[in-house]
């Protein structure tokens, strides 16, 4: 067993665990930190992987700006515990069983993509990445300057239609 | 180096999670959460075939999903806030009627 398996159980452990503590926690703000804890997890794995731009980026702009804004809202809204809500019998004894079902055929049939021997990495992932990302994928990137200009100005007029 | 089937499965495990966290859970915005987890599993399969593969097109695609979450994000906790302040719940299923 290699350092770098070692290393990759530690992370997905974390991971797993902060995904099932999102669930099992009833109150959202202990939600809303075991989900920092699985994308810091997450972001080691793409360390791990020689992604270190995407890594970097997971960390700025998810665990950082995106669930800084979750947390946010969760205090704004002064949001308290779930209410307690009684499963039905059709969701405990066929509605747990198919997500376990489907969580088992996701992993076979994505894990049958990967066969045989990873590609040795490419080097200078950064380089390469920015360099296809002011190329081949302009137009996209262009693009997505847009979605972020519409969803500004959808979020300006959904908080000022209250007056 | 760890084989690209491991990360595979891990993903596939946080999808999973994240489907029964939307299905189960009451609180609107812990749902809205459970979708973030979805897109995190999601990115963990395009960065494993990216590598896997020797390529860096999935790496610029985790890119758009960031931006793509991330303004979905502010467009649907502004969504969450307006129905908040309308129902005074957060509870999916007091919210059942498409007129704020």
């Amino acid at each position: 067993m290699n350092a770098e398996l070692i290393v990759f159980v530690v992370l997905a452990g974390i991971a797993v665990l902060g995904a099932v503590s999102l669930i099992v926690q009833r109150h959202p703000i202990r939600s809303a930190l075991s989900l920092i804890v699985v994308m810091v997890a997450l972001a080691g794995l793409y360390l791990l992987q020689g992604a270190e731009l995407v890594a970097a980026i997971q960390i700025i702009v998810y665990a950082g700006a995106i669930m800084v804004l979750f947390v946010f809202v969760i205090m704004l809204l002064n949001a308290g515990e779930e209410e307690r809500t009684n499963l039905s019998r059709v969701a405990r004894y066929v509605g747990l069983p198919l997500a376990f079902f489907l969580m088992l055929q996701l992993a076979y049939w994505i894990g049958r993509g990967a066969p045989g021997h990873a590609a040795p990495a490419a080097p200078e992932t950064t380089k390469g990445l920015s360099q296809m990302l002011f190329t081949t994928f302009v137009l996209p990137f262009e693009l997505t300057s847009i979605l972020i200009l519409v969803a500004i100005l959808g979020a300006v007029v959904l908080a000022k239609r209250e007056s | 180096m760890v084989p690209s089937f491991y990360y595979l499965v891990l993903s596939a495990i946080l999808f999973g999670l994240g489907v029964v966290g939307f299905v189960f859970k009451r609180n609107i915005i812990t749902i809205f959460m459970a979708i973030e987890l979805m897109l995190n599993a999601v990115n963990l399969a395009f960065v494993t075939f990216s590598r896997h593969l020797g390529q860096l097109n999935g790496q610029v695609f985790v890119f758009f999903v960031i931006v793509v979450a991330a303004a979905e994000a502010a467009v649907g906790l502004a969504i969450i806030i307006l129905i908040a302040k309308h129902r005074q719940s957060l509870n999916v299923e007091r919210v059942d009627l498409l007129k704020l």
